[in-house]
């Protein structure tokens, strides 16, 4: 089953890589979403596989008995889904606002609206009126 | 070890008085030159009383432990070639600092002026002196850098700071590959103390990276002392103060590449690539500064071709590398700093006096200069190599230590020619004649401008009649030094008709010559070459303005404004690198038989995958965002086909936010497709490195599944769950017990982000309901555009 799910990581990654790649803000953002789940999907597949046996403790045991799934990645992965989220809803208010400001979501309309660098004008710290 | 760590301390306390100059001047006023000069006055009295030490063949070594596990100590050394540069430095530094105090009198950066001074000073004392490679070039840096600031002292004006830079950029580019030769040098050597290394000079000789070493440390050393082709950057640094080129640019800095050189020749010389480089060297700077003094009439800029044709003289001696040659280096190296520095020091007087440095402008000062007078002519003769001063006594040894290298000494006597029409110039052509020309009415410097100079330049008067007051107790010590073993000479005024004195006739008689024909030539050079950049600064000047072109062009290329071109050269890179590392070093063994899934498993993985695709072309925004959130609810069911509860419900949860959360931006943003029309071939670069970043996340997970697994935190985490945190389920109990402060770092994530997102809605929204905003009216319109959409 690893196969596939491998195969799966890498669609979600280039579709992932290629959004992040466009002109458009929005698409750039989808991209993000796209990233971050082909990213946990590989954590997820190389802390390797189990079905059916979630990683619980039975009432009555001490111990999980026999297999049960890897606890480990799938915290790694909650924390991931959490701070993805909380990326994507960030970068989803400020495509809003800078689209409020300045009237687009492209960015080379935007890097249009960088100011050019203006010379830094020389100091003369020991010019100051003695 | 008798006496201490007291060289060390000298050097330090130097380094102190240094930092304490800007106080002492504010409470000392205009005699500030007077009180500094206490410390170089000081230091050398301290050097002279080792002398006899040193005459005795004894070297004082004092080693301080700086950084043992890297062999850097702060190794002291004073034996005599070191004696011989410490005296000058602490001799001249002291006439200096007094002279200083009268030339810049009144100035208000004072206080900052001798800071960097003495700072330099003290830098200077550390080259010299220092017994380890690595302290050594600290010192050496610190040299360039000073002077750095005391050439662009001026810093109002552009050619001031233009030359520091340029200074600075040659020198320190020299001294960055001689940290390069020196670090070879230490594991070539085993070891960056210079005395060990110079006690096994054929491991170094002898070893495969010798040239490698020569070249590179030879480089430093040639920079620094402005050697053709770095010959440039020396008479540019006369735009600094006159006590700062008198001081750096002829006695003292420009020598520490002469100092490396003497001081390495034990372990380096002695071999044809050795005296092939500085010999040629030394010979291109003495022709090529010969020939463009003939340019000159500026009395600064003409002392520093001087400075460079003797600069020259030292590194072809060293070069030629015999007793008599090397004997001859130091006794030159003497008499130059003591006829030199009197001379730049009376330039600059004029300078200071009668308002100009054009030596054609300038007559019949001496009626109203008369011991600047003096002092120059006394200086002067000994500069043109004349009898009986001391400058007479070194140029006679240099040309007998050339004897059997005619060219070498054909070069040095056309030099000197140059030197004795230099010395027509500044000595004798403005303060010579009735009639008095200058800008301004000139009178007698003051006592502090002509004391040292005046003892200076006597001094090389009383060791022309009597040169065995040093030649025992410091020349001989020191010519041993730099050979190795001791070679006893002895100097004479008189050294009765012999060749040399017949070529010292010879190069007066051309320097007349010189002299008689200098108008008509000078002017006839100038006329023709105006306009004309000599090749090593047109090559200077194409390379840094090459520099900054090719650092506006790739800020251009790789620093773009526009975000998709960033991320395009950001991944690309990234993707590239990682896969050459990946396909080269990495071991990507993995098979694919694995064991098969149910076919509801594959349907969802197939969904995942479709859906991400057609989030990737959709036109539609409603058609992408449905197809995103198809392929993250496949993911949360894929988790939960893998026994992974908590993840399935977070990321169903998550899911459902990011989605309403999109919808609801989306309202307010234009309709219109996502898809643009960007051309093909930037399509076909995105497109590139997406597959080959899919392909390698791909190749990447079947890799790591193929590596043994590692259970033990996982084993570790199911065994202490419930003993030790009371939790049943164990990925919280990961989350909220053990990796407890790893969750806080989270929730504290999500609460900026939170609060920065909070922040930019409640100015959008605050800007929408405000009718009386001031903000101006194309902002609003989009605004309501944008929420009509």
């Amino acid at each position: 089953m690893e196969t596939p799910l491998a195969l799966t990581v890498g669609v979600l990654f280039a579709c992932g890589l290629y959004l992040v790649m466009q002109r458009n803000l929005l698409r750039f953002v989808f991209g993000l979403l796209l990233l971050s789940g082909s990213v946990n999907l590989l954590i997820f597949t190389v802390g390797r596989l189990t079905r059916g046996a979630p990683a619980f403790v039975p009432s009555e045991l001490s111990t999980p008995p026999g297999d049960v799934s890897n606890a480990l990645p799938q915290a790694l992965i909650l924390t991931a889904i959490v701070i993805g989220f909380g990326l994507v809803v960030f970068a989803m208010i400020l495509l809003l606002r800078t689209y409020e400001r300045l009237g687009t979501v492209k960015t080379e309309e935007l890097s249009a609206h960088l100011e050019a660098p203006r010379p830094v004008p020389m100091r003369h710290d020991d010019e100051a009126p003695a | 070890m008798p006496g201490g760590d007291r060289v060390l301390i000298a050097v330090l306390l130097a380094f102190g008085v240094a930092l304490a100059a800007p106080v002492i001047v504010r409470v000392a006023g205009d005699r500030s030159g007077w009180v500094l000069a206490l410390l170089p006055a000081g230091i050398t009295a301290y050097l002279l009383s080792h002398g006899s030490r040193v005459a005795a063949g004894e070297s004082i070594v004092e080693r301080v432990a700086w950084v043992s596990a890297l062999d850097i100590h702060l190794s002291m050394r004073l034996d005599g070639l070191s004696l011989v540069f410490a005296l000058m430095i602490a001799g001249i530094g002291t006439a200096i600092v007094i002279y200083a105090g009268g030339y810049l009198r009144g100035d208000r950066q004072l206080p900052r002026f001798y800071l960097l001074l003495l700072a330099f000073m003290a830098a200077m004392l550390g080259v010299v002196l220092s017994d380890n490679l690595i302290s050594l070039f600290v010192f050496w840096e610190l040299t360039s850098i000073t002077s750095y600031f005391l050439v662009g002292y001026k810093h109002e004006d552009e050619t001031s700071r233009k030359s520091a830079l340029q200074a600075l950029l040659v020198t320190a580019g020299g001294g960055l590959a001689m940290l390069a030769g020196f670090l070879i040098l230490g594991l070539v050597g085993g070891t960056f103390e210079i005395s060990e290394l110079l006690s096994d000079p054929e491991a170094i000789r002898g070893h495969e990276a010798y040239l490698a070493i020569l070249l590179l440390v030879g480089l430093g050393a040639l920079t620094k002392s402005a050697q053709w082709p770095f010959h440039f950057w020396l008479p540019n640094a006369m735009a600094a103060p006159t006590p700062v080129s008198a001081y750096l640019h002829s006695a003292t800095m420009v020598k520490a590449g002469v100092y490396l050189l003497a001081r390495l020749s034990p372990a380096l010389g002695g071999t044809p690539a050795w005296f092939w480089l500085l010999t040629l060297a030394g010979a291109a700077t003495m022709l090529a500064a010969g020939s463009l003094a003939l340019l000159q009439r500026d009395s600064k800029r003409l002392l520093a071709y001087s400075t460079l044709i003797a600069l020259g003289t030292l590194v072809m001696l060293i070069g030629v590398g015999t007793p008599g040659a090397i004997s001859a280096m130091i006794v030159f190296l003497v008499g130059h700093a003591l006829y030199k520095a009197p001379l730049f020091m009376v330039a600059g007087s004029v300078d200071h006096e009668a308002g100009s440095r054009d030596v054609t402008a300038l007559r019949g000062l001496g009626r109203v200069m008369p011991i600047t007078w003096i002092t120059a002519l006394v200086a002067g003769l000994s500069a043109g190599g004349l009898p009986p001063l001391f400058g007479f006594v070194a140029k006679e040894l240099a040309y007998e230590g050339l004897f059997e290298n005619p060219l070498l000494l054909g070069a040095l006597i056309a030099a000197s020619a140059v030197m004795v029409l230099i010395v027509y110039l500044v000595a004798w052509r403005p303060f010579a004649g009735r009639e008095i020309h200058a800008p301004s009415a000139p009178h007698e410097a003051p006592l502090s401008m002509w004391l040292g100079p005046a003892l200076l330049a006597a001094g090389g008067a009383v060791l022309g009649f009597a040169p065995w007051l040093i030649g025992d107790s410091l020349m001989v010590p020191a010519a041993a030094a730099v050979l190795g073993e001791l070679h006893p000479f002895r100097l004479y005024l008189w050294h009765g008709f012999t060749l040399a004195l017949g070529l010292s006739a010879v190069t007066v008689a051309l320097g007349v010559v010189l002299v008689w024909r200098w108008r008509p030539v000078h002017d006839a050079l100038r006329s023709r070459t105006l306009g004309w950049t000599f090749g090593p600064v047109g090559g200077y000047d194409a390379l840094m303005a090459g520099l900054v072109r090719f650092a506006a062009w790739q800020t251009r290329v790789l620093q773009s404004d526009d975000l998709r071109h960033h991320m395009t050269i950001i991944l690309g890179f990234t993707v590239a690198l990682t896969g050459l590392t990946a396909t080269f070093r990495g071991e990507l063994a993995f098979d694919l038989r694995h064991e098969a899934g149910y076919f509801y498993e594959y349907i969802v993985l197939v969904l995942v995958g479709a859906a991400a695709i057609s989030a990737l072309r959709a036109h539609s925004r409603l058609v992408a965002i449905t197809s995103l959130g198809v392929a993250g609810f496949g993911i949360a069911i894929v988790f939960v086909f893998f026994a992974a509860p908590d993840l399935a419900i977070t990321q169903f949860l998550v899911e459902t936010l990011i989605v309403i959360i999109v919808a609801l931006v989306l309202i307010r943003l234009p309709r219109g497709s996502l898809r643009e029309t960007s051309n093909g071939s930037v399509r076909a670069i995105a497109g590139t490195i997406a597959v080959a970043g899919g392909a390698l996340f791909t190749v990447l997970t079947l890799a790591v599944t193929a590596l043994p697994f590692d259970a033990s935190l996982t084993t570790f985490f199911e065994a202490e769950s419930y003993p030790a945190a009371q939790g049943r389920n164990i990925v919280n109990v990961i989350l909220v017990d053990f990796r407890a402060i790893d969750t806080l770092g989270e929730i504290t994530v999500l609460a900026v982000a939170a609060s920065g997102a909070y922040a930019l809605l409640r100015r959008s929204f605050g800007r929408r309901r405000d009718d009386v905003d001031t903000e101006d009216r194309s902002d609003r319109v989009h605004v309501e555009r944008g929420g009509g959409a």
